[in-house]
């Protein structure tokens, strides 16, 4: 299935490659290059390269590619979903997954994907696995690998998990403090037109989770109102049949951080949208076009926006803005021609507005549409669906866990029309 | 050696050296260690390193083999390493092992002779009581690409297939692809070895199984008949890489097993709405129960394929929600495939490289199934800030979608895209527009106003697009619009677009009939800047030259002698070539006969075909949904052709497996290789056997029902007959049934372990406490014992029943004292 995998940074420098079958040289990534460079912005990069031999399926992450090479046919999404769950276990094993970090450790990320893929097909994929095979780089076992001059970074058995019915957990766990965390998280996605109304609003939830308990704990999760989610995607661990009949998570949850659930509430539903934005952008010859924002809260639950940001990409023609804000900081990159403003939190008090000129390049055109605006957002303690869990029980263990729900909404696709 | 030994013991005194290198630096004081990996000359590159391999202490030649790893990580060459390198593969440090089996599949292949002396030792691994020695000497042993090992391979994978533990036979498993590649010509007998592999009960082997079976054989179909219920019924509990290539395969099979779901309705491919999605659990029920019209009665085991993927929709892995989309694309029945595009459209949350496969997937859906996705209209509008290519496929989908009813949103929606300024989409914008206008009859002179107005746009990329799609448009349409001809022959002085200007030109020359004055006016002004036009621009004024000298020789005959002339020396030879070729047709000279001349008119002011505007996706359904093939629109290497429905169900007795009742004898292989999986099954359901194997299972059932209330067995009763589309009810059965077996029988806890630790949690509030730590114990020993057990214990750690004959174990006492006397559970003696 997947032949090869390389990892290109930005300026162009293969860095990193593994093969697992025969050797194919990293001169196969020139054709992703050509492709690369007719690309305006690294988000068009097709995600599927045709070359006269191979095919080339990439993902760009962190400022990363990540180019698998495929030369017969196989499932697009299986590949393009082994690049993603790998650059997660990357993350996972080394916090975070840059250039820097992987190269820190070449062994251990080699390691890694040879054990990931045999023959180019998954064979352990699960981090709790991984883990057990190969121990993520620590700094105290360096210390005591040091000293005590035996190595540990690899294990000598096969993990438990891997034969066993929960292959996504580690046995063996053990904890001083016993705790589970659960973030109900929920992006809206939304277009908001010229005058305001909403053309599509909807929202994804996700529920994170950090599981730190000992032994094999049996947990389930229930919802107040758990008819909310229609549209669910469940980590392995959930047992189906129960959520079906009773609607409840009922799992046996891995170790460490993971992400139990994500539901999708389409725009059937009608979506709360928490801000709203009165704009006025005219655009004039010369350095007279006008630019005027103001942001306010609309249905906010009685909760504080906060880390308001908002995003204007100009057309070319503009030359600069010069604006002054009522509160926060705006920047403008005269390259990309984006205008940031830095808005912070929005008091209920006075609402930020933002207002000054832009400068057009003399001569050119006047542009026929304003720019669209991006909004980022978030309001903790609020999920804007209004899903709330009711309670969280732990069977099988029998010490008492601390337990810990928090809800966060954010704005995921927020555009607003102008 | 020894002494090498000695000299790395005092060196450590010696602080000035970097710890991590000390083995380097007391072999070659005076280079430093650090650099002279890379720096140093060639002739004694990587002497450092082979220095340190040599050495008899673990720490460097661990720190050497990491330095090596590094390298091959990065892409250079350490091939001359190798001798130095592979002598360690004797070495008894885990991790220097496991680096030098990393790098021998790295070189092996380079440096073959070499390779063949490390060979002994995975022959001795693979005798190692340690399972995943075993498993990864097998691994290293099928990566080493040489010939000449391949018959021990072959022994090797053969042996493997018959280890105790299922992690050794996985990796068989894929060193069976591995060693068809090195020696087709052992095809006959690594299918033999597969047949085993498919016969395995364990879900740990199925992926691997079938993706052996996919890259070896997979025409040899007969070989999945008897394994394919009990895929499928597996299907759940397979981890999610092996089920996108079992959903994938299982789809083959049902194109040829069974027989075409929706044959009745297959001359009437409206496109009707389909249904509200929200419903789609009546409708499906619906579907089963109404008989289908002209008796189509689908399989029992087709059924059973589609209701054991459904609750895979909800997967966290995109490729397994579009392995059931397209199963269910392929061979569901038409009603029933409404229920993906809710799983479908979540996709489009995901990365943007999901994004793109999806809607690829979807807007090939959505030519043939409108209905399906007409709900969801609105997560394809276009966010600005999207990249490229999604963009395009959205307006691709949201083209596709448009209805009568619908199209006034789309329009609307349309036209704010216009303004973009991406140009390119603008530009995509406007043909969507056209293909909206030409599909949908009643809108057709709303947007050709529209696009009229567009071309007095300022940017030249969206005039020009919209001539050519005016163009078309006009192409379609019978009659008048003499305004729009006017009003486009009027900006042939401004459009500098080649492309819009040739359509111009060429749409003047097909309908100068409706505006007579213009059209010699706007040769003659062509014909002034001739030599400074494009070439498909030439050809148009040659053609519009053309047609004019028919229809109005009188006004235009100078005018076009000229232009021929101009052209008869022109650069290109092709423009040189029609020059001629019009020349002779329209105005033969003298000595020629003129032959074509009198149907000059028929030949070239004949009505022509209007273009067809439609979807760029509509080819794409000749590859199944879901491929590489599809996406990229292409036949890929190694692509297997879906298979058309047969007209005749072939045998579905093939699929029967001989069911021994448990009771009787001693389990049989077979039997055994179909219940095992399901009980090993931790979150598979158990109802959801197909109907024959499941009155074996309800008989099984039934004896543990002894105390249970009168409720359930009426319960049962209708599990009985729902067959198959009681799914829902008989889930619930099935709860509240184990619900009481928790409560009632007490004493037989331990056995119940299996389907406790399932489903324990299912107890109700207050009796949940002391339950579940009973089955607390037995849970924790499940995962714990296969790690330990390596003798012949380990087998697999949840024995049969008939198996234990301790007499001992609360499952013997019970089955003695007739408590219980079913064999279906399993008891954790281990013994």
């Amino acid at each position: 299935m997947i032949h090869s995998f390389f990892i290109i940074n930005n300026t162009g420098d293969v860095f990193m490659e593994k093969h697992w079958k025969s050797v194919i040289n990293k001169s196969i990534c020139d054709y992703f290059f050509e492709e690369q460079s007719k690309c305006a912005s690294v988000d068009d990069v097709p995600p599927i390269i045709v070359t006269p031999h191979h095919y080339l399926i990439n993902i760009y992450k962190n400022q990363l590619y990540f180019v698998a090479v495929v030369t017969t046919e196989v499932p697009p999404l299986f590949v393009t979903e082994f690049l993603h769950r790998a650059v997660e276990i990357f993350t996972d094993y080394f916090q975070e997954c840059t250039e820097t970090s992987l190269k820190d450790n070449y062994v251990i990320v080699y390691e890694l994907l040879d054990e990931m893929l045999d023959n180019g097909f998954p064979l352990a994929m699960e981090a709790n696995i991984l883990k057990e095979l190969i121990k993520p780089p620590n700094f105290l076992r360096t210390i005591t690998d040091t000293v005590t001059g035996k190595s540990t970074g690899v294990s000598g058995t096969l993990p438990t998990g891997q034969l066993s019915n929960v292959p996504w957990r580690r046995t063996g766990v053990k904890y001083t403090n016993n705790e589970a965390y659960f973030d109900v998280i929920e992006e809206i996605d939304a277009i908001i037109d010229k005058s305001g109304s909403t053309v599509i609003a909807e929202i994804t939830g996700y529920v994170d989770c950090l599981v730190k308990l000992s032994g094999m704990p049996d947990l389930t999760l229930s919802f107040i109102n758990p008819r909310l989610l229609d549209d669910v995607s469940f980590h392995p661990c959930i047992r189906f049949k129960r959520w079906e009949s009773e609607r409840v998570l009922s799992f046996v949850p891995p170790d460490g951080n993971f992400r139990l659930i994500s539901y999708h509430i389409a725009s059937n539903n009608t979506v709360a949208i928490p801000i709203q934005l009165r704009h006025n952008i005219l655009y004039r010859e010369g350095s007279a076009g006008k630019f005027d924002v103001q942001i306010s809260p609309k249905q906010t639950m009685g909760k504080t926006v906060e880390n308001v940001v908002l995003e204007c990409t100009f057309p070319k023609s503009v030359l600069n803005v010069t604006l002054t804000p009522t509160q926060g900081k705006y920047s403008f990159d005269p390259v990309g021609k984006v205008m940031t403003w830095d808005v912070g939190r929005i008091e209920p008090s006075k609402y930020p507005g933002i207002k000054g000129n832009i400068s057009l390049q003399t001569g050119a055109p006047i542009p026929e549409a304003n720019p669209p605006l991006t909004l980022h957002f978030s309001i903790s303690q609020l999920a804007l669906s209004g899903l709330k869990v009711n309670r969280l029980d732990m069977y099988g263990e029998k010490y008492k866990p601390f337990k810990g729900v928090k809800y966060l909404t954010k704005a995921g696709k927020f555009q607003v029309r102008t | 050696m020894s002494g090498n030994g000695l000299h790395v013991g005092t060196g450590g005194y010696a602080n000035e050296r970097p710890p991590s290198s000390t083995g380097s630096a007391e072999m070659d004081p005076a280079t430093d260690p650090a650099s002279s990996g890379f720096f140093s000359n060639d002739y004694k590159r990587h002497d450092d390193l082979k220095s340190m391999l040599d050495s008899n202490k673990d720490t460097s030649k661990l720190e050497a083999m990491k330095r090596i790893i590094g390298m091959v990580a990065k892409g250079k060459d350490a091939s001359d390493l190798f001798p130095a390198v592979v002598k360690n593969v004797v070495s008894k440090n885990l991790e220097v092992k496991k680096l030098v089996y990393v790098y021998l599949t790295r070189y092996a292949e380079e440096q073959q002779d070499l390779a063949l002396l490390s060979i002994s030792t995975f022959q001795r691994a693979l005798k190692d009581p340690n399972q995943l020695i075993r498993a990864s000497a097998l691994r290293v042993l099928s990566s080493i690409r040489v010939q000449m090992i391949a018959p021990i391979m072959m022994l090797a994978i053969k042996e493997s297939v018959m280890d105790m533990s299922p992690f050794v036979r996985k990796t068989a498993a894929h060193a069976i692809p591995k060693m068809y590649s090195l020696d087709p010509e052992q095809k006959e007998q690594l299918i033999e070895v597969i047949e085993k592999l498919l016969a395995d009960k364990t879900t740990l082997v199925a992926g691997s199984a079938i993706q052996a079976f996919e890259e070896v054989c997979p025409e040899r179909i007969d070989l999945i008949h008897k394994n394919y219920r009990k895929l499928c019924n597996l299907l759940v509990d397979v981890e999610e890489w092996g089920q996108v290539v079992i959903i994938n395969m299982l789809t083959r099979y049902a194109r040829t097993q069974f027989t075409n779901p929706n044959k009745d309705e297959m001359q009437d491919e409206a496109d009707r709405p389909f249904y509200d999605t929200d419903k789609e659990e009546e409708e499906e029920g619906a579907a089963e129960e109404k008989p289908q019209p002209k008796t189509y009665i689908m399989d029992p085991d087709h059924r059973l394929l589609l209701r054991q993927t459904k609750p895979l929709l909800n997967s966290r892995n995109a490729a397994v929600v579009m392995a059931v989309a397209q199963l269910y694309h392929h061979c569901a029945p038409k009603s029933e495939v409404g229920i993906v595009s809710r799983s479908l459209i979540r996709l489009l949350r995901s990365h943007k490289e999901v994004q793109y496969v999806v809607l690829c997937n979807i807007a090939t859906m959505s030519i043939k199934r409108k209905g399906m996705f007409e709900p969801y209209l609105k997560s394809f509008y276009v966010r600005m800030n999207d990249p490229a290519p999604i963009k395009l496929l959205k307006l691709e989908i949201l083209t596709n979608l448009a209805t009568e009813t619908n199209i006034s949103t789309i329009l609307r929606e349309l036209q704010t895209y216009v303004t973009s300024s991406d140009k390119e989409f603008a530009a995509a914008t406007i043909q969507a527009i056209g293909r909206c206008a030409s599909s949908i009859a009643e809108i057709t002179d709303t947007c050709l106003n529209g696009l009229v107005r567009l071309m007095s746009n300022r940017d030249e990329s969206v005039v020009a697009e919209s001539v050519v799609v005016i163009k078309k448009l006009l192409q379609t349409q019978s009659s008048g619009h003499k305004d729009i001809i006017i009003h486009m022959a009027r900006m042939v002085d401004t459009i500098t677009v080649p492309m819009a200007r040739a359509s111009i030109l060429w749409l003047i020359g097909e309908y100068s009939d409706r505006v007579p004055k213009i059209a010699p006016d706007v040769l003659r002004k062509m014909a002034k800047g001739f030599i400074s036009e494009e070439d498909i621009v030439k050809l148009q004024i040659l053609n519009l030259a053309a047609k004019l000298f028919i229809t109005n020789s009188k006004q235009t005959k100078l005018l076009v002698q000229y232009v021929f002339n101009l052209a008869k020396y022109d650069q290109n030879y092709d423009i040189r070539d029609r020059a001629r070729f019009l020349r002779q047709v329209v105005m033969p000279g003298e000595n020629s006969r003129g032959l074509f001349t009198k149907h000059a008119k028929k030949i070239f002011l004949a009505t022509k075909p209007a273009p067809v505007l439609e979807s760029k996706f509509k080819d794409r359904d000749q590859f199944q949904l879901g491929t590489l093939s599809h996406v990229i629109n292409k036949r890929s290497t190694g692509y297997q052709e879906l298979p058309d429905w047969p007209e005749v169900e072939p045998d579905p007795s093939v699929r029967n497996v001989e069911v021994v009742m448990p009771w009787t004898e001693k389990t049989t292989t077979k039997e055994r290789k179909d219940k095992k999986p399901k009980k090993e099954a931790f979150y598979s359901d158990e109802e959801s056997s197909s109907a024959d194997e499941d009155s074996e299972e309800e008989s099984s059932d039934d004896e543990s029902e002894e105390d249970s209330s009168e409720e359930e067995s009426n319960q049962e009763e209708s599990d009985d007959e729902s067959g198959s589309d009681g799914d829902e009810k008989s889930e619930k059965s099935e709860e509240s049934k184990e619900d009481s077996e928790d409560e009632s029988e007490e004493e037989n806890s331990d056995e119940e372990s299996e389907e406790g630790s399932e489903e324990s949690d299912s107890a109700s509030e207050e009796e949940v406490k002391p339950k579940a730590r009973v089955t607390n114990k037995t849970d924790k020993k499940t995962p714990g014992a296969p790690a330990q057990s390596t003798g012949p214990a380990s087998r697999d750690f949840l024995l049969d029943l008939d198996d234990c004959k301790c007499n001992e174990c609360l499952v013997c006492i019970a089955l003695k004292s007739s408590v219980i006397d079913k064999v279906t559970l399993y008891c954790h003696c281990n013994k």
